[in-house]
């Protein structure tokens, strides 16, 4: 490829371009999977669920199901051809239970009807008897049991618990932290229509085709180039169909496989909530050596993750919550400690950040704690522990290059959100008092960008351009509202010089480009965006030397741009280059590939480099907090983001947004109840409750940091999707500074999410 | 408003008419249950309105009503997840696909664009049609308070809000093309689609809803469907005879007379919204942020109290302030005082074929001191955990007569009686006084745990609301008791 133009010669990268769906998505016109034409015999299936966590399945009596008016199936284990299974990697999340249950809501059998309304209807005729066990529900009920998912890590340098006891100062304490539920607006679904000689097409809202291609095959016993899985676009992802599409995916394609019809499965919102996995919640048992001024010398952290049932993406998910124990600061001498707990409960699977945030907020939880007992200002205690050259190995060994960045970018935000003279004016306040109490804090973000996993970065694109000129682009991301799709198509735009709507957007298809990687880890832009550029570039190289030839120039002299080519003095329209091509024989299709350097991390060593780089950011966040009710208002909000040399600064603005109020969602108003019985008790938005417009404040500024990525990334641009929403950890600090000065130098007493309840208690503990 | 039905009699129909994308249709036979969101994806293929929870709270399938009455032209956005087909009867549905003429877009759509207000755009078409009724009923551009009091009922999880906010305000008042949007008349007269052993049925007056009732006194009574419609949606009850009160003449009325604001059982929150704002901006406060704008559209005064939910928030309110209940059965009617409807979790006094009429509210005295505070995990949208009101006589800085009232804190809204025993003759001035009352809650209570909130925070903010209450009555500035201050008159949203 040839290197980047000089940004000023951009003619579509860096533009601010509406996302490529705008349009339709307010005409309503946008098409999601539910909204698809169904084609004539559909057929509809809803799911029977488990009425206890955990226990022997005695009987289950269908007999009054089948008898249900509309009723044209019922599905059971009995009747999948392969395997009885749809989990990502460890082949321990059935799809149908067997035998026993171990989640409350677990899917036992389905329901195929002629209706979505006949099928829910015939799903509750069920009985199913089931020998209850006690199900172990909590941290402690899973430890006191002791049975994992998945083996224990760890890893570290020197002896942390020995260095946290030679400290001058030293804290420890325990610090629990929430899971999140997705919310995705629109729930899981998927539509399978069978084709000749056992073909199927499945549409399915997944971020990961490749993988529900995988798993159809896997339940009906079939090579996967019988399964065609397609993804135009998600109403909403988040982490939460990654592996949660599998099921859904996979009961839709066995019903059309059993009835030879096209059948569809919407999940109820409630289902969703019930049957498919959330954020990991968390608890973080840490101890804590410093010095007078808060340099840490010393951390040795715990990191319990309930992960539920099975192991699902745990390995991951808890790995990278260890890789973001220490956040932006060096801690010389380290232990961060793992288990994950198997609960009796939904299985846990990725959520935006995918564990990172939950490290991060233990350590700024920490920082907070670190900062109350020497009586230094909060952003002074972090700002003394930021990684520096010379201080710049993190606990897991990789050498943090670019230092530099995140003190510069905090040092910015501190002067353009007036931290200083707000919090004299926060105290001032506060003093006068003592119901409504304020509090500040400014917070940053370090997040490594690559799957740790390190085969998953890969990529492929398929580019076609058709005779008249006109460009067809196919990768293997999704789009879930990021605006991936529209980030790729303006490199591919700019790679050809032409105008983006002459670059159509195309459907994920997994028979147009293989063996992809879910588009997760925030990497969709970085993999995608390459593989793209690459498979253009290649086309655009023969169609240079079309040109080159034709003009008997060099190949080199020949530009593209504004719809035309040019060379010397002459020039042709990007459309009749391409028709001549054709006439000369010279391929205009190309499938590019590509895949991430510099990524050597070896999980069994503890050795290596997991991530080619870090996407920094900081937060300063204000609170008012009600001292007798435990109500909180975030007041005001200013942002500074690290997106590299953005591809598109609306999109990636949306990101930063977006992803800080579902932080901030996370650890305030989100609550995810489970009562003794293992039941999810807040299972709709009546219960479940994700921030309203009201919750975000109207001061509410965020800027992005200008700073090129030292990697050779697309355009040198950062990933976005992840890193924001650990700026939502902001608010948690402010509610903790507000709380803090009740009773100055006492650590304050509050776990994630900070409800109202949770906050008023903490209060209550400090004033009594 | 209040105006009812001023057409002469016409005969009974069977057929419940509407306007839909131009036209007018009529439909003589849907089963009951029926909700308009079902009949619009599902037998229509209009699948621009999204399903995103069926139970009215996240908005991905606002649509807006638009009827015609009396010359004036109103624009209701409703959750059509929840709202029953029969209930449009006499209003045009306009859906989101009914906005944009070809490729020009309405002013709402063409902002949400501009201010990249869409990202995975499952939201956008219920946000689109909630801006578009505020869009067509305002007059002056709207403020961002009152912005976020009409989206409160639109879960966005993408965007984190602030581009939508941005386009509301740049839509603005800004015109569109010439509007294609009528509203539709009532056809006037008793409505009763279906037969005997299953019909959905819409009385024109409260004569035929009486002996309708008297004939049928094992119908399910439907006032705005907000809770109905999920006992569809959710609790997938298979009900066969519907009685919608929406077209009752004379149920909407209001009177203002003798110190008392009288409510008739089908004014709808909305409506009731600043009448009751005027009588305390507390309860101004409770009413704005009660659901939100789509369900006060739909939900009415007398579902909300009939409903007899432990966790609605008109009764706790009303009671405090001595509301009277008048029910009605046949021909015979009765009243009484509303505490005393509610008897025990999800039973009233309310028999068979019995319904409410009105209820009537006593306003406040020069004497009176009254607070209402409704504490929720989030602050709009959220049904309370606890809801606590107090209405005092307050005579030379000692409280004379007293009634507390609180809801979320027992399977019915009630009064904390022996609170109300204690708090006689305290003082204001002296908070030691206070201590008998504030003491007294935890034997009015006995709160439950649940996924709201524990038993004991239930317990511990009831307290400190009344202490609360009684500091600003000692005259604390609001703003030190409270993180957000009751919204000023002219920036609470009212939906016209």
């Amino acid at each position: 490829m040839r290197p980047d133009s000089p940004d000023e010669a951009l003619a579509v990268v860096r533009k601010p371009l509406a996302h490529d769906s705008a349009r339709l998505h307010v005409k309503g016109a946008a098409t999601y999977i539910d909204d698809i034409r169904e084609p004539a015999g559909t057929l509809h299936v809803a799911p029977g669920l488990s009425p206890v966590a955990r226990g022997r399945i005695l009987s289950v009596d269908l007999s009054a199901v089948r008898e249900a008016h509309g009723v044209v199936a019922v599905l059971s284990a009995a009747d999948i051809p392969g395997k009885n299974d749809v989990a990502p990697a460890y082949g321990d999340d059935p799809l149908f239970a067997v035998d026993e249950v171990i989640f409350h809501g677990q899917v036992v059998f389905a329901v195929v009807a002629e209706t979505r309304d006949a099928a829910r209807r015939a799903a509750r005729l069920a009985k199913i008897d089931v020998e209850a066990v006690e199900p172990a529900v909590d941290f402690d009920a899973a430890i006191a049991r002791g049975v994992t998912v998945l083996p224990d890590y760890e890893f570290g340098r020197g002896d942390a618990a020995q260095a946290v006891r030679a400290s001058p100062k030293r804290l420890s304490g325990r610090f629990e932290i929430g899971g999140q539920e997705h919310f995705y607006l629109e729930g899981q679904v998927a539509l399978a229509i069978p084709g000749e000689a056992g073909d199927l097409l499945v549409h399915s809202s997944t971020q990961d085709p490749t993988e529900v291609q995988h798993v159809v095959a896997r339940v009906l016993g079939c090579p996967d180039s019988h399964i065609t899985v397609e993804t135009r676009r998600m109403g909403g992802g988040f982490g939460g169909k990654e592996s949660q599409a599998n099921q859904t995916a996979a009961l839709a394609a066995l019903a059309a496989r059993v009835t030879g019809r096209p059948c569809k499965l919407r999940l109820d919102r409630d289902d969703d909530f019930i049957i498919t996995g959330k954020r990991h919640e968390f608890r973080a048992d840490w101890s804590v050596g410093f010095d007078e001024k808060g340099v840490v010398s010393a951390y040795d952290v715990q990191l319990d993750a309930r992960c539920g049932c099975s192991a699902d993406l745990s390995t991951g998910v808890v790995d990278r919550a260890m890789f973001h124990a220490a956040n932006s600061y060096y801690l010389q001498d380290v232990a961060i400690r793992s288990r994950r707990l198997r609960t009796d409960t939904v299985s846990n699977t990725a959520f935006r950040g995918f564990g990172g945030p939950q490290g991060m907020l233990a350590i700024e939880r920490v920082m907070d704690a670190i900062a109350h007992e020497t009586g230094r200002d909060p952003l002074d205690v972090r700002k003394a522990n930021l990684y520096a050259p010379g201080r710049d190995l993190t606990p897991y060994g990789m050498k943090v290059e670019e230092t530099d960045t995140l003190p510069a970018l905090i040092d910015s935000l501190e002067a353009t959100s007036d931290y200083r003279a707000r919090r004299a004016a926060i105290a001032a306040h506060n003093e006068g008092h003592p119901v409504i109490r304020r509090g500040i804090a400014l917070t940053p973000v370090q997040f490594g960008i690559s799957f740790t996993l390190v085969h998953m970065n890969q990529a492929g694109a398929l580019v076609h351009v058709y005779q008249d000129g006109s460009i067809h682009l196919n990768h293997g991301g999704t789009e879930m509202g990021q605006g991936l799709f529209i980030k790729v198509a303006q490199v591919v735009a700019e790679e050809f010089g032409v105008p983006i709507d002459w670059v159509r957007i195309t459907p994920t298809n997994t028979a147009k480009v293989p063996n992809t990687s879910p588009t997760a880890a925030s990497s969709g832009s970085d993999l995608n965006g390459m593989a793209a550029r690459i498979a253009a570039s290649a086309i655009r190289e023969r169609m240079a030397q079309v040109a080159a030839q034709m003009w008997g120039l060099p190949v080199d002299g020949v530009t593209f741009r504004e719809g035309r080519v040019f060379g010397g003095n002459e020039s042709i329209s990007f459309r009749d280059l391409a028709r001549r091509a054709r006439e000369s024989r010279v391929q205009l299709s190309e499938a590019g590939f590509y895949k991430t350097p510099r990524l050597d991390w070896d999980r069994a060593t503890k050795t290596g480099r997991p991530f080619l780089y870090f996407a920094y950011g900081a937060a300063c966040s204000e609170v008012a907090v009600d001292t007798m009710t435990g109500e909180m208002r975030v007041t005001r909000v200013d942002i500074l983001h690290d997106v590299g040399r953005s591809l598109n600064p609306a999109i990636d603005i949306g990101q930063i947004e977006g992803g800080f109020v579902q932080g901030m969602g996370w650890l305030t108003t989100e609550e995810l109840v489970f009562d003794a019985k293992g039941r999810l008790r807040t299972h709709a938005p009546s219960t479940y409750k994700i921030p309203v417009a009201s919750d975000v404040p109207d001061d509410f500024r965020v800027a992005l940091f200008d700073n090129a990525n030292r990697e050779d990334t697309i355009y040198r641009s950062k990933a976005v999707g992840e890193p924001p929403l650990m700026l939502g950890i902001s608010v948690f600090s402010a509610i903790v500074d507000a709380l803090h000065g009740l009773a100055p130098g006492r650590q304050v007493p509050l776990d994630a999410p900070a409800t109202p309840e949770r906050i008023l208690f903490a209060a209550e503990a400090l004033r009594g | 408003m209040g105006e009812g039905m001023q057409n002469s009699r016409v005969a009974g129909r069977s057929a419940i008419r509407f306007r839909f994308r131009g036209r007018e249709v009529e439909l003589a036979a849907f089963a009951p249950r029926t909700t308009l969101l079902d009949w619009l994806r599902i037998d229509q293929g209009a699948t621009g309105t999204k399903e995103g929870c069926a139970e009215g709270d996240c908005g991905a399938c606002t649509i807006v009503l638009v009827r015609r009455r009396g010359g004036e032209v109103s624009f209701a956005p409703v959750n059509a997840c929840i709202l029953l087909l029969g209930q449009v009867d006499g209003a045009e549905i306009v859906t989101v696909e009914d906005l944009a003429e070809g490729t020009i877009l309405h002013p709402v759509q063409e902002a949400m664009v501009e201010a990249h207000a869409s990202q995975c755009g499952f939201c956008t078409p219920g946000i689109v049609m909630s801006l578009f009724a505020l869009h067509e009923s305002a007059s002056v551009p709207p403020a961002r308070d009152t912005i976020r009091d009409q989206l409160a009922g639109n879960l966005c999880r993408c965007t984190g809000y602030r581009p939508i906010v941005e386009a509301a305000e740049r839509a603005g008042t800004r015109a569109g093309a010439s509007p294609r949007w009528w509203g539709c008349d009532d056809a006037g007269g008793d409505l009763f689609v279906g037969r005997d052993e299953q019909f959905f049925a819409a009385p024109d007056s409260i004569e035929t809803l009486a002996a309708l009732l008297v004939k049928h006194p094992d119908a399910t009574l439907v006032s705005g469907a907000t809770d109905v419609g999920l006992w569809i949606t959710k609790g997938l009850q298979d009900i066969r005879k519907i009685v919608w009160l929406g077209r009752v003449a004379g149920l909407d009325a209001v009177s203002d007379e003798d110190g008392s604001l009288k409510l008739g059982a089908g004014v709808t929150l909305a409506d009731a919204l600043p009448l009751l704002r005027e009588i305390h901006p507390d309860l101004g406060e409770v009413m704005r942020r009660f659901g939100s704008v789509q369900v006060r559209a739909s939900g009415t005064v007398g579902g909300n109290l009939a409903n007899g939910s432990p966790i609605g928030d008109l009764a706790p309110c009303l009671i405090a302030l001595g509301a009277t209940l008048e029910l009605r059965h046949g021909g015979v009617t009765r009243t009484l005082p509303l505490e005393d409807f509610f008897v025990a979790y999800r039973k009233q006094d309310r028999r068979a074929g019995e319904f409410v009429t009105s209820v009537t509210i006593p306003k406040l005295a020069a004497s009176d001191q009254f607070r209402a505070y409704k504490v929720t995990k989030r602050l709009d949208e959220d049904i309370s955990a606890v809801l606590a009101a107090f209405r005092f006589e307050v005579v030379d800085g000692r409280i004379g007569r007293a009634r507390i009232a609180y809801g979320g804190m027992a399977g019915i809204p009630a009064r904390a009686r022996s609170a109300e025993g204690f708090i006689l003759g305290a003082r204001l001035e002296d908070e030691k006084s206070w201590r008998g009352g504030l003491t007294a809650l935890a034997l009015d209570f006995t709160p439950l745990d649940d996924q709201r909130a524990s038993a004991a925070y239930r317990s511990l903010v009831a307290r400190n609301l009344l202490k609360k209450a009684l500091m600003e009555m000692r005259g604390a500035p609001a703003l030190d008791l409270r993180i957000a201050a009751p919204r000023p008159l002219s920036q609470a949203a009212s939906p016209s």
